[in-house]
């Protein structure tokens, strides 16, 4: 999959001028933009992030919310109540694998376009609590997870970092074509399975569609 | 406060027939306790719950400790005289006995109107297995219920008596007792990108598996 970030046209439809051409045009008053570009300018500058959080990861996201740090910055401070109206999941804290279904449950009920956050140590990998009886060992193992945020807890900067990062992946997506976003593709899956509680352990353990074992890198 | 053998004095003066065993402890804390026997454990609760000297109110700590089977090696010296009429020799002769296993649930109670504790007794079950049940005391101390509940989950005391007794922690459906010192946890080692130690010993199968050219897959999509 090519890193829609770093990708050389980031705005493939907005037509056969440079952006310098563009911005000369913008200094005479004159504005030109794609629809796709605008789509995404909306979207991504207006991200309603699904209020819910697991443990300390979560306090660090109110923190990221109150005025001092101000997540209403880039566009994002509507923490919805409901996942039928939310666009982002930011998994704040150790999933425990008795709250794993429930952070699925929720992510299904979330409409398209949406986007996961997995923030802080134990939401990437199960952080300090890996080894736990009763902790999961990253929600990328049940739920697509769009950006990754480091840090036990990640200072509000750091989760303020991840959004504009998110910001720049929904601007650079594409509504058509062959390379179009995840969600305007009907084959692409929007729910994902919701695990048992089983005897011992969760039913299954991980979704093998979505996640496997990444190879160890060789040393060189 | 009276000290735990003045305590220990009493009790066995208001419950004759009841066994009380003073269990030391050996580290610096010195923190001692009482350990009481599971048939009047409620009655001696409610003693030390309502006499006026302790008027121990208030159960701050419920908790549970697993004791497995332990090989407990004795060592007897004895000298014998030596024929030739040297020296005695001494003789050590070493007896291993099995010491079975129990689980324990510790209490630690304070008095808030008389402001002193902690007194901390102790309740042990008959064995790991089946013999795990003992009474509740939450009937004595309201802040016992979660707390016996975790025990229950965690180390799967059973406490007869208790209103409400599910698990805390865990699902229902699940079918261990985490805390245990034999529990076994579900092999999901297969991603352990800084495994050191015992995770590293658990790792290694998954790790030279992951190595076969077979089973190369991508990671995160």
């Amino acid at each position: 999959m090519s890193d829609p970030v770093t990708s050389p046209t980031p705005f493939p439809a907005a037509g056969n001028i440079s952006d310098a051409e563009r911005e000369d045009l913008r200094r005479h008053g004159i504005l030109m933009t794609s629809l796709e570009e605008l789509h995404n300018w909306g979207r991504s500058n207006s991200i309603w992030p699904l209020q819910f959080g697991l443990a300390c990861c979560a306090i660090e996201m109110i923190a990221a919310a109150t005025a001092r740090f101000d997540i209403a910055r880039f566009g994002a401070e509507i923490f919805r109540p409901s996942p039928r109206q939310a666009d982002l999941m930011i998994v704040s804290g150790t999933v425990t694998k008795k709250m794993a279904p429930q952070v699925i449950r929720l992510w299904n009920q979330m409409p398209e376009p949406k986007y996961c956050i997995a923030m802080g140590a134990c939401a990437i990998s199960g952080g300090p609590f890996k080894q736990g009886y009763n902790v999961l060992k990253g929600i990328d193992r049940f739920i697509p997870v769009d950006i990754y945020i480091p840090g036990c807890p990640p200072r509000p900067e750091a989760l303020l970092n991840g959004l504009i990062q998110l910001q720049k992946q929904i601007k650079a997506e594409q509504l058509t074509g062959p390379n179009a976003a995840r969600f305007t593709r009907p084959e692409e899956p929007s729910e994902f399975p919701i695990p048992a509680y089983g005897a011992h352990d969760l039913v299954p353990t991980k979704n093998d569609a979505l996640w496997a074992p990444p190879t160890p890198e060789a040393k060189a | 406060m009276e000290t735990l053998e003045q305590i220990r004095a009493r009790l066995l003066l208001a419950y004759p027939a009841a066994q009380i065993t003073f269990v030391t402890n050996p580290g610096p804390a010195a923190e001692h306790s009482l350990l009481i026997e599971a048939t009047h454990a409620v009655e001696i609760a409610r003693w030390l719950r309502d006499d006026t000297a302790l008027h121990l109110d208030y159960c701050s700590n419920a908790t549970g400790v697993d004791w497995p089977d332990k090989t407990i090696t004795d060592v007897a010296t004895t000298t014998e005289p030596d024929p030739a009429g040297g020296p005695a020799k001494t003789v050590e002769t070493k007896t291993t006995r099995l010491q079975p296993g129990y689980l324990e649930a510790i209490y630690h109670l304070y008095s808030i109107a008389l402001k002193q504790g902690p007194v901390v007794i102790r309740l042990r079950t008959a064995n790991r297995t089946d013999a795990v049940t003992l009474p509740s005391l939450t009937p004595i101390w309201r802040s016992c219920d979660f707390q016996e509940r975790e025990i229950f989950d965690l180390y799967g005391i059973i406490f007869s008596g208790h209103p409400d007794l599910r698990r805390l922690l865990m699902w229902d459906e699940f079918k261990d007792h985490p805390m245990r010192k034999d529990y076994v946890e579900p092999d999901d080692y297969e991603w352990e990108p800084t495994a050191h130690g015992a995770v590293l010993e658990r790792a290694k199968p998954h790790q030279s598996a992951a190595a076969a050219p077979a089973l190369k897959t991508g990671g995160t999509p």
